[in-house]
């Protein structure tokens, strides 16, 4: 569905990914993890479009993606960052129909649409003439989602979704994002920095360092056969903590 | 820009357009008499337009300026006559030519198809003054007695301080030692006189303060002031498209003596009679001329005045924002673009308001025009900054957001880049406004009239009321825009983003 090759970003003359391959299956939800600066967040801004590559090429369904096609590319892939990206000036409902309205769609079937997706993200109907402003964390991270999914794309892409979230919040959101993946069956590309979030969604785990893929796979293939010595220490240093204090009487 | 501000600044232009129309030439038969921005100017030039308008619409343009640019008006065609003096004209207008005689004058105004009258019968002379208890006291009578006294303030007219025949040729052929010498109103300078402030000024020999203050006039005993014998120049072309009304003005020819004159100007400064009346009663008492004239009442004049500053205003301001916010919007989308256009409008800015209605005046003649174009000017800079600034505000994830939901750039700015810059914009537009109403006082300088007017003809008659009359009126239009930009903020800005959405 996604594809990059021989991909190199630089941001001032420093490499933030540096001659990656990397090709995304067709719906399975791939995880990009990694500490930060490792170049997780440059690949999903690639794949939109929102940065253009120095060297290599990105397909997206077989097509290359080129500045004069990515309006129509971008409306098939949804996008949400980690704080949501909301527009201030518009309520819930018209933050998520914005595009729908742009494009014609009639009222009916936007009005189907969005109730098709507050009963998907679990967003109550009455916070829908909200502003954002008005919204909690959690339930500004349902509006993007809603958003992101209003036209049906083929791609959602989630760079850091709950990354804002407190714990609690963040946990019911969690097993809410699973569900919709699971029932939706949509190419899901996800960037997270946490392990656990990663195991939880993802069918594979990219891993990255210096801007460079270092292991891609299951997290049960990186314990048995970890690619380098990073790979292990890397999932060590998120497991030591619970761990330690698991060993205490 | 949002389809319903557009609406509303054509909207405002065309009115403001209409209404500037509305003040220029309304009949192109009509004779258009100027006059400059003293006294005796607007009461010769009522004359003036008195007897013209015996045969044909006159209309007088009262106070336009210094004699440069009432001059350069004639030659340009925006006026067809006014009252100018023999010593100015071969010492200042005529300068680089030198003109020897009469004839040579003639010849030479001929060229840029004008012609004068003769003498009206009085000559109004420079001339120093002062105090006579100080000169007294100092012992001073004549010009060149000034030469022991370097210490005397001295304020001169601001025409006096720069022309030809004015302080600095006075200075050298008498080489006065004087060292405070400063440009102000010819008519402050009187008031500082009689204050005790002032020392020394120039004096008009026609003006009705030289009794009023108890002046010496001080005896030019080395010749320098050349004779200044009143007449009319007038645009060569009347004798033939006005014949009737060039022979009905030519008839003040020889017929206003030096004390008459004073006693003319006497009544409109001392005592506050409108020049129309003063003019009237002349001519009906020496020419046996009658027309009408009567005081205009302060409400007709509120209302003039108001309508003339409200076209100067909604033209000049409405067109700043069709122009600036897309060039603030161009300026947003290319940083490189944005410095020159910055600059650009920046430097615009920094001109002197007065300076810019000046420079106007070669490109766009005297009037509402000019006046428009330099307010047009001075109100591009807080628009075009804060629309950049607006657009260049918005949080970058939020302009990615729009980005990669697949909107084309115009869709963008339209749905949420110009909404959410919105406040900055207005804000902008506000000042500008306000800065606007202000500024636009000053086109009564240039014949743009306004509120403007009042005031200067206040200044000029020390009328305070005159100058309240202008003052007050365009401090409450100041305030009356703002409250009307503050209620249009709340119609524009998008709930979303208003302060009170966060609860």
């Amino acid at each position: 569905m996604l594809e990059l090759s021989h991909v190199t970003k630089r941001y001032a003359g420093v490499a933030a990914l540096e001659n990656c391959d990397l090709s995304v299956a067709s719906g399975e939800t791939t995880v990009l993890i990694g500490p930060s600066g490792c170049g997780k967040s440059t690949i999903l801004r690639l794949m939109i479009g929102l940065q253009l590559p120095d060297a290599g090429n990105i397909r997206f369904a077989g097509q290359p993606l080129e500045p004069a096609k990515l309006p129509a590319l971008r409306q098939r892939m949804g996008y949400v960052l980690q704080d949501g990206g909301l527009f201030p000036h518009l309520s819930a409902r018209d933050n998520t129909t914005l595009m729908a309205e742009h494009l014609g769609w009639s009222s009916q079937r936007i009005a189907s649409r969005i109730e098709d997706l507050a009963e998907l993200t679990h967003f109550p109907f009455d916070g829908l003439d909200r502003f954002p402003l008005q919204l909690s964390g959690g339930q500004q991270q349902r509006v993007s989602l809603m958003r992101a999914l209003m036209l049906d794309p083929e791609v959602l892409l989630l760079d850091e979704p709950l990354g804002a979230l407190d714990p609690m919040i963040r946990f019911e959101l969690q097993n809410d994002l699973r569900e919709i993946f699971s029932r939706l069956r949509k190419t899901v590309v996800m960037v997270t920095h946490d392990l656990g979030e990663a195991a939880f969604f993802g069918d594979t785990i990219v891993l990255l360092r210096d801007g460079r893929i270092v292991q891609k796979g299951t997290l049960r293939e990186m314990l048995r056969t970890p690619a380098d010595e990073f790979v292990t220490r890397f999932i060590q240093a998120q497991r030591a903590p619970l761990e330690a204090m698991e060993q205490q009487p | 820009m949002s389809l319903r501000l557009r609406l509303a600044a054509g909207l405002m232009l065309a009115v403001g357009l209409l209404l500037v129309a509305g003040e220029s030439r309304p009949d192109p038969r009509a004779i258009m008499v100027g006059s400059k921005n003293f006294t005796e100017g607007v009461v010769l030039g009522e004359l003036v337009r008195a007897l013209a308008s015996t045969e044909t619409p006159a209309e007088h343009r009262q106070a336009l300026g210094g004699t440069r640019l009432v001059f350069n008006a004639l030659v340009s065609g925006e006026i067809d006559v006014y009252a100018e003096y023999t010593g100015t004209l071969t010492h200042e207008i005529l300068a680089q030519q030198q003109p020897e005689s009469r004839e040579e004058i003639r010849e030479i105004l001929a060229e840029s198809g004008l012609r004068m009258s003769e003498s009206l019968g009085f000559r109004d002379n420079f001339a120093l003054g002062m105090r006579k208890d100080l000169a007294e006291r100092l012992g001073i009578r004549r010009v060149s007695d000034l030469r022991a006294h370097p210490d005397l303030v001295v304020r001169f007219g601001t025409e006096f301080m720069e022309r030809g025949d004015g302080w600095p040729g006075l200075k050298r052929h008498y080489s006065l030692p004087q060292q405070d010498v400063l440009g102000v109103e010819h008519d402050l300078a009187y008031r500082g006189m009689a204050a005790g402030g002032v020392d020394l000024t120039d004096l008009y020999t026609t003006d009705a303060e030289i009794t009023y203050y108890d002046l010496l006039t001080l005896e030019d005993d080395l010749d320098y002031f050349p004779s200044y014998e009143a007449l009319l120049l007038y645009r060569a072309e009347l004798a033939e498209t006005q014949p009737a009304a060039l022979q009905a003005m030519l008839r003040l020819e020889g017929q206003i003596d030096e004390a008459e004159m004073i006693a003319m100007n006497a009544r409109v400064k001392l005592e506050g009679v409108q020049e129309n009346v003063v003019a009237a009663d002349f001519l009906r008492n020496e020419l046996g001329v009658d027309v009408d004239a009567r005081e205009t009442l302060r409400s007709e004049r509120f209302f003039r005045y108001t309508g003339q500053h409200l076209a100067l205003v909604a033209s000049s301001l409405s067109a700043a924002i069709l122009v600036a916010v897309p060039l603030g919007i161009a300026a947003a989308r290319r940083p490189r673009l944005a410095q020159v256009i910055l600059g650009v409008v920046g430097v615009a800015q920094t001109i002197p308001a007065l300076a810019l209605l000046v420079f106007m005046i070669p490109l766009f003649g005297i009037g509402a025009g000019p006046a428009v174009v330099a307010l047009f000017l001075y109100s591009l800079l807080p628009i075009v900054r804060n629309t950049h600034t607006g657009l260049t505000g918005i949080p970058l994830p939020l302009r990615e957001s729009a980005e990669a939901l697949g909107l084309s750039s115009r869709a963008r700015l339209r749905l949420i880049e110009a909404p959410l810059a919105a406040p900055s914009i207005l804000a902008g537009i506000k000042t500008a406004a306000v800065i606007n109403v202000g500024a636009a006082t000053l086109g009564a300088l240039i014949g743009a009239g306004g509120y403007g007017q009042p005031i200067l003809t206040g200044i000029r008659l020390d009328d305070m009321g005159l100058i309240l009359e202008g003052a007050v009126p365009a401090a409450l239009l100041a305030i009356g825009v703002q409250g009307l930009f503050e209620w249009a903020e709340r119609a524009v800005v998008p709930a979303g983003i208003r302060p009170q959405a966060r609860d």
